[in-house]
């Protein structure tokens, strides 16, 4: 074995361990740690692969933001953990209804999953001769696939701004800062200095 | 010898003994920046600082890391242990590994990666981990409240890091450290370099640096004033001092970064004396005595004016500047400053 093989077992059972933890976890919060761990370990796998800008992607997108943001929501949570467990048995049908449908799905569609030609060649090298995969990627998606690309920023956006318009509530009722009015204050026209007199007051 | 270099074993030897060099760089550094910095603080505020220890008190930073090594542990009641001791490893290490590919000089650099500043960047997002587990895991009001600002905090300001870096990228064409200083090589030595056409970026890039690492006036996560310590509050002894540590290395890793990505690296501000690693360091150490000046000379920020300061004001001013790089470069306007591949740099 090369010490790729061994980086990829290492890598893949470490994938596997920690997504099988993301489930059976106790703790909510653990539950997020252990998908940090299976977030890492797969860009692991795809340093391995080659494709190093795609692994640098994923941990600054998913461990580096993503992830914190689902940390910061669940380290918040007041969960009752005994509470929850107690009707997990009722849940079990629902969840195992979902579960084969999901299996059913993913049975469909790899029952029929088939690669066109010339895509064995193109695995063995991904990138064109000479170019780094930074470079390829950027290729593919400028250049190529540029309209499909912005479409994709642009149903971004629209999410984006879906989210804030559904959350943002303007409360009549409290007291907003105004910036501006606080940079221009002036010390001379919001201070007096006094002289008291011992014993007097003003 | 040479033949047993080759070997796995030789070559497995050979990496681990270069990591240890920068290992061993880095913590040697530590010792006299945490010095320095207590130094130059006292001198602002006309104080002795540390002078007792060893000459001029420079092994006052070796006396305290053998106090805080041999001082109890101490684990709040209710801690979440596995996490609670987790943090402070995390914060050390993903502090530490950054270094990997930080190049000292053209050939100094221990894994030239051609992602190398991805790779940096990707790391020091890691760093907010060992804030907030450590945070939570304390089981205790303080460390969660402080744990939370950071997490806030890092967030907000990674976004404009990552926005500054994207100009650099522009105009040098890649995403190697080494390219990015050998872009930077002209013919007029220190004006060549990238804060001249960058410059409104080199500014908002040391704010952004201060407030990533918690550096004062930035340190929310640990106001004294508001929340005892913050994240750090439950920690003592060694875990104690890892995070510390690793605070201070991610503070030495932003110098090592404004070096490299805006003041041109190991090259020589004045063409004709030689490049070298010498002025890596150098660059590094100046960029540190300013980080220095800044904890000593502003007042600490309010919570809400430092997300006003991220999300309001560098964002848009660092979005503005991408585009208008791109748009200089792409046009290789100003003799090819902001399109350096063109001018053969």
């Amino acid at each position: 074995m090369s010490v790729a093989d061994i980086a990829f077992y290492c890598f893949a059972t470490v994938a596997v361990a920690s997504g099988l933890f993301v489930v059976l976890a106790r703790n909510p919060v653990h539950s997020v740690l252990w998908l940090i761990l299976a977030f890492f370990s797969s860009a692991g796998l795809f340093v391995l692969l080659g494709a190093e800008f795609v692994a640098m992607l994923l941990v600054i997108v998913y461990v580096g933001a993503v992830a914190v943001l689902f940390l910061f929501v669940v380290m918040m949570l007041d969960v009752d953990f005994s509470e929850l467990k107690a009707h997990m048995a009722s849940y079990f049908p629902l969840a195992g209804l979902i579960g084969a449908v999901f299996l059913a799905q993913l049975v469909m569609v790899f029952g029929v999953w088939r690669s066109a030609d010339g895509v064995i060649e193109l695995r063995a090298a991904p990138m064109p001769e000479g170019q780094t995969n930074t470079g390829a990627l950027g290729g593919l998606i400028y250049d190529d696939y540029i309209h499909l690309f912005q479409v994709a920023g642009l149903i971004l956006l629209v999410a984006m701004i879906g989210a804030i318009v559904l959350t943002l509530r303007h409360r009549p009722d409290i007291k907003r800062q105004d910036v501006l009015a606080q940079m221009y204050r002036d010390p001379a026209k919001a201070m007096e200095l006094k002289d008291v007199k011992p014993g007097q007051g003003l | 010898m040479a033949d047993f270099l080759n070997t796995g074993l030789g070559i497995g030897l050979t990496i681990a003994a270069q990591g240890l060099m920068v290992i061993a760089f880095v913590m040697i550094s530590l010792l006299f920046l945490v010095y320095g910095d207590r130094k130059i603080w006292a001198a602002v505020q006309m104080r002795k600082g540390p002078n007792v220890v060893g000459a001029f008190g420079l092994l006052q930073t070796v006396a305290d890391a053998l106090k805080y090594v041999v001082k109890e542990i101490v684990v709040p009641a209710g801690a979440d242990k596995p996490v609670f001791f987790l943090a402070p490893m995390i914060s050390f290490v993903m502090a530490m590994v950054a270094w990997a590919v930080i190049p000292f000089s053209d050939r100094l650099v221990l894994a030239d990666l051609n992602v190398a500043i991805l790779y940096v960047f990707a790391i020091s997002s890691l760093e907010v981990y060992g804030v907030i587990m450590g945070g939570w895991a304390s089981n205790s009001k303080y460390p969660f409240l402080g744990s939370l600002r950071s997490a806030a905090q890092m967030i907000s300001y990674e976004v404009s890091i990552g926005l500054i870096i994207i100009g650099v990228i522009l105009s040098t064409g890649s995403l190697n450290f080494g390219d990015i200083v050998a872009a930077q090589d002209g013919r007029f030595g220190l004006f060549s370099w990238y804060w001249l056409p960058h410059l409104p970026m080199v500014v908002l890039f040391f704010v952004s640096a201060l407030a990533e690492t918690n550096r004062p006036p930035f340190d929310l996560p640990e106001a004294e004033s508001e929340l005892v310590a913050g994240y750090q509050v439950e920690y003592s002894s060694t875990p104690f001092l890892l995070f510390m540590a690793g605070e201070y290395i991610a503070i030495f890793l932003m110098c090592a970064l404004m070096s490299l990505l805006f003041f041109g690296g190991w090259l020589s501000p004045i063409p004709g004396l030689p490049d070298g690693a010498l002025w890596m360091v150098a660059k590094m150490a100046v960029f540190f005595f300013l980080f220095a000046m800044v904890k000593a000379i502003v007042p600490r920020y309010r919570y809400d004016q430092l997300m006003r300061l991220g999300w309001k004001v560098f964002l848009p001013l660092s979005l503005i500047w991408v585009v208008v790089v791109a748009f200089f470069a792409q046009f290789e306007l100003f003799g090819g400053a902001y399109a350096r591949w063109t001018v053969g740099g």
